[in-house]
């Protein structure tokens, strides 16, 4: 127990040991979350309508980038699986990195429901026995239940290892790599539930079809090891945790071909609504070409399809693919065309047109970009500490001592 | 339209149809207008019940260290349970609060009614969509009896109906296409090319309806026997009564808008921000699962004005139409107007590809 208390008050005041950078990084973040604040006061107290959601668009930015960000949380599980399954060392030791951010991006998800619920005061309703939790039936009670279950998934393994680390005693395997293992199926459950959770409805029939939870985790794993790519870089060049090289081969290899099976859906999708276009398929017009002169989202989805396309082409060539100095910025632009068309691209144009055909655009206010913007600077902050704690225990700097 | 023997409507000098119940209807039931029993011996039943709501308004006072009476109600009312799952004490208990806070906030008596599906109850709806003449008599009769939010900013309507175009096929467009360039005409309701809605327009504002080259689809909520939105519900807040219609226990939404996403009608409205109820507009009979008034952030839709249906009184949609396009009933009375649609109309329901067995029909004669 004291050991333990001790392991908390070492990690904590090592938070604090960086250099200028990474005060300025914080303190950037930290900015962001003074916007945050304010409208996060003004979606409580005036509600909702403070948002550009309607009647027609009840579902916006909020639940656009929790979508994406539970891809991201699962796609942690491209350093887990190639770790423990096939033994990579390169990843296995750094494994503890990916559990990190998958908690950070679940934290996130957490925050973007929390926005995105009009009653963020009667959540309590949803808990067993003192509320009402209406499970099988509801889709959402599964995705809570993934989701916490993940969270809690990759705490325990994440901080069970670091604690070992920490006393420099060996891991006991018959109680991790279970957990380990279990962790990696549920990291698919968590995406592919989310996907259930919107193309259950035959009232959206841009959602209801069968592919859409292999396209997320397709997609999400192509996002999630590019922002692992990018993060372990940065990693790399300012702290003293080195990442083999062979670790980020690994992870652009995860990424190209995860991004081909996702664009081959994609292409597979167009063909099948637009080649007889039918009333279903006035989402998809509506987000590729716009309708009645409405076309809000028409450059972001070509923007996004570029973006992908354009990446998924660069990193085929191993030249470039292993071009350190580059590769950063594809992933970044990968990352990016993944959450366009994970969040504007798919969960918008769900709810255009309407049931009853009516086309409703939707642009979100200001006060929900600045949460949005907030939800992400906060996820940053937690990811950040998480990761420097967890770099100070695998180099060594975090050790007990008697 | 003339031919049809539809009366045309001018929509700007007819007298604002009455919200209450007044002698246009003998409930089918027997029961005078308003003079049901049921509120008085609910009172009573709260009486009765005074040393618990007593000692449950006692504890509230307590944590909030006010005696104010609205400040613990309102404290009580966020505490509450599922009504559903309410015993008959605790319902009495929060039908007597709401009724004192809507009291105080709007000036007049308000009750709050709990009145039970009865039993051999099925209500069902007809409409029928050869006489409606799209005057929306129907909408604002609707809001002014289900109290919803009104004005510029935010302005709820449970029902809305569709203008449907006829369409048209002439020489001189043969090579233009409508709506698009591709050279293939559209008859009939199929495609409007002014830009909002693909299928029917609802935001029409003609001087007088009919129009001729239209037709008119009021919708509103289906109340389904297999409702998709209460299967997403997470927290059963909307479920269907044993009568029929799909509710809302608006005190336990979380208001995360899974329904509105579910429902294939588009039914289901949402109080994005506090609802704008004028006091002097506000109708004083409530029922909890009907039109007592929201909050901000809960979801809302028709319930089949289950504050009079219950009560052996029609929707006030029913009341107010003018040209009697709206009937409502008992689906399990073969006598009943609506079994009667059934039996000799041409009868089919809205969107029946997707299974949701709504018990709202359309038909023509």
């Amino acid at each position: 127990m004291k050991t333990m208390i001790q392991f908390v008050v070492d990690y904590w005041s090592y938070i604090f040991k960086g250099g200028r950078q990474y005060y300025i990084w914080l303190g950037f973040l930290a900015l962001l979350l003074v916007p945050w604040a304010y409208g996060n006061y003004m979606q409580f107290t005036q509600g909702m309508i403070v948002t550009g959601l309607t009647d027609q668009v009840s579902w916006g930015l909020y639940l656009a980038n929790f979508v994406f960000l539970v891809g991201v949380a699962a796609g942690a599980v491209t350093i887990i699986f190639p770790g423990y399954v096939y033994k990579f060392e390169p990843l296995h030791k750094v494994a503890v990195l990916g559990e990190m951010l998958a908690i950070a991006a679940v934290i996130m998800c957490i925050l973007f429901v929390l926005s995105h619920m009009a009653r963020p005061d009667r959540l309590w309703h949803m808990i067993p026995i003192i509320g009402i939790y209406n499970f099988p039936h509801s889709m959402l009670t599964w995705d809570t239940m993934v989701l916490v279950g993940y969270l809690l998934l990759n705490l325990v393994c994440g901080f069970y290892y670091l604690y070992k680390k920490y006393t420099g005693k060996p891991l006991n395997n018959k109680f991790y790599l279970p957990l380990i293992f279990i962790s990696i199926v549920w990291a698919l459950s968590i995406h592919t539930v989310t996907a259930f959770l919107i193309n259950t409805m035959p009232a959206r029939p841009m959602w209801h079809h069968g592919m859409m939870p292999i396209r997320f985790i397709s997609t999400a794993f192509a996002a999630g090891p590019a922002l692992i790519i990018v993060i372990f870089q940065i990693i790399r060049s300012n702290t003293a945790l080195w990442i083999e090289d062979k670790a980020l081969d690994m992870l652009s290899t995860i990424v190209v071909a995860c991004l081909s099976i996702g664009l081959f859906l994609t292409m597979s999708e167009v063909v099948t609504e637009l080649y007889h276009p039918t009333e279903h398929s006035g989402g998809l017009r509506y987000l590729m070409f716009g309708a009645h002169g409405l076309n809000n989202l028409v450059p972001w989805f070509w923007g996004s399809l570029i973006a992908m396309l354009s990446g998924w082409f660069l990193l085929l060539v191993p030249r470039i693919r292993k071009n350190y100095k580059v590769l950063p910025y594809i992933c970044v632009m990968i990352f990016l065309g993944i959450w366009v068309e994970k969040g504007m691209g798919l969960l918008i144009p769900g709810s255009i047109p309407t049931p009853i055909g009516e086309f409703a655009q939707y642009s979100p206010t200001l006060i929900e970009i600045a949460n949005c913007v907030g939800n992400w600077a906060l996820g940053f902050i937690i990811l950040t500490i998480l990761l420097k704690g967890a770099i100070g225990v695998l180099l060594g700097d975090v050790k007990f001592a008697k | 339209m003339s031919e049809n023997n539809i009366p045309i409507v001018d929509v700007s000098d007819q007298p604002e149809p009455a919200a209450d119940c007044v002698e246009r209807w003998e409930p089918e039931s027997g029961q005078a207008c308003g003079q049901d029993a049921s509120p008085q011996s609910r009172r009573d039943f709260v009486k009765a019940a005074a040393v618990s709501t007593t000692a449950l308004m006692g504890t509230a006072a307590l944590v909030t260290g006010s005696d104010d009476a609205e400040a613990n109600t309102t404290w009580a009312e966020h505490f509450q349970g599922n009504y559903r799952l309410m015993s008959e004490e605790e319902k009495a208990q929060a039908l007597d609060r709401l009724e004192k806070r809507y009291s105080l906030e709007y000036d007049k008596d308000v009750t709050v009614d709990g009145t039970e599906a009865q039993d051999n109850v099925l209500f069902g709806y007809a409409l029928n969509i050869q006489k409606c003449t799209g005057c929306r008599r129907c909408v604002k009769a609707c809001v002014q009896e289900n109290n919803q939010s009104r004005g510029d900013e935010q302005e709820i309507e449970w029902i809305r109906v569709l203008k449907m175009e006829k369409g048209e096929f002439t020489q001189e467009k043969l090579q233009d296409g409508y709506p698009g360039d591709y050279g293939i005409q559209v008859g009939g309701n199929a495609y409007s090319a002014s830009g909002v809605v693909l299928e029917g327009e609802h935001y029409y504002q003609p001087d007088k309806v009919p129009e001729d080259d239209s037709h008119y689809m009021p919708i509103a909520c289906m109340q389904c026997e297999k409702p998709p939105c209460v299967k997403v519900c997470p927290v059963r807040t909307t479920y269907r009564e044993a009568d029929g219609p799909v509710v809302v226990d608006y005190n336990w939404c979380i208001g995360c808008r899974m329904c509105i996403g579910a429902c294939p009608y588009w039914a289901r409205r949402f109080n994005w921000g506090e609802p704008n109820l004028p006091k002097e507009e506000m109708n004083p009979k409530t029922h909890y699962l009907g039109n007592r008034p929201r909050m901000k952030g809960v979801v809302e839709k028709c319930t089949f004005c289950i504050q009079r249906t219950r009560q052996g009184r029609y929707p006030a949609c029913v009341e107010v139409c003018p040209v009697g396009a709206r009937k409502f009933g008992n689906l399990l009375d073969p006598e009943s107007e609506v079994r009667r649609v059934l039996a000799r109309k041409r009868v089919f329901r809205l969107k029946a590809e997707m299974n949701t067995y709504p018990k709202f029909f359309y038909y023509v004669d």
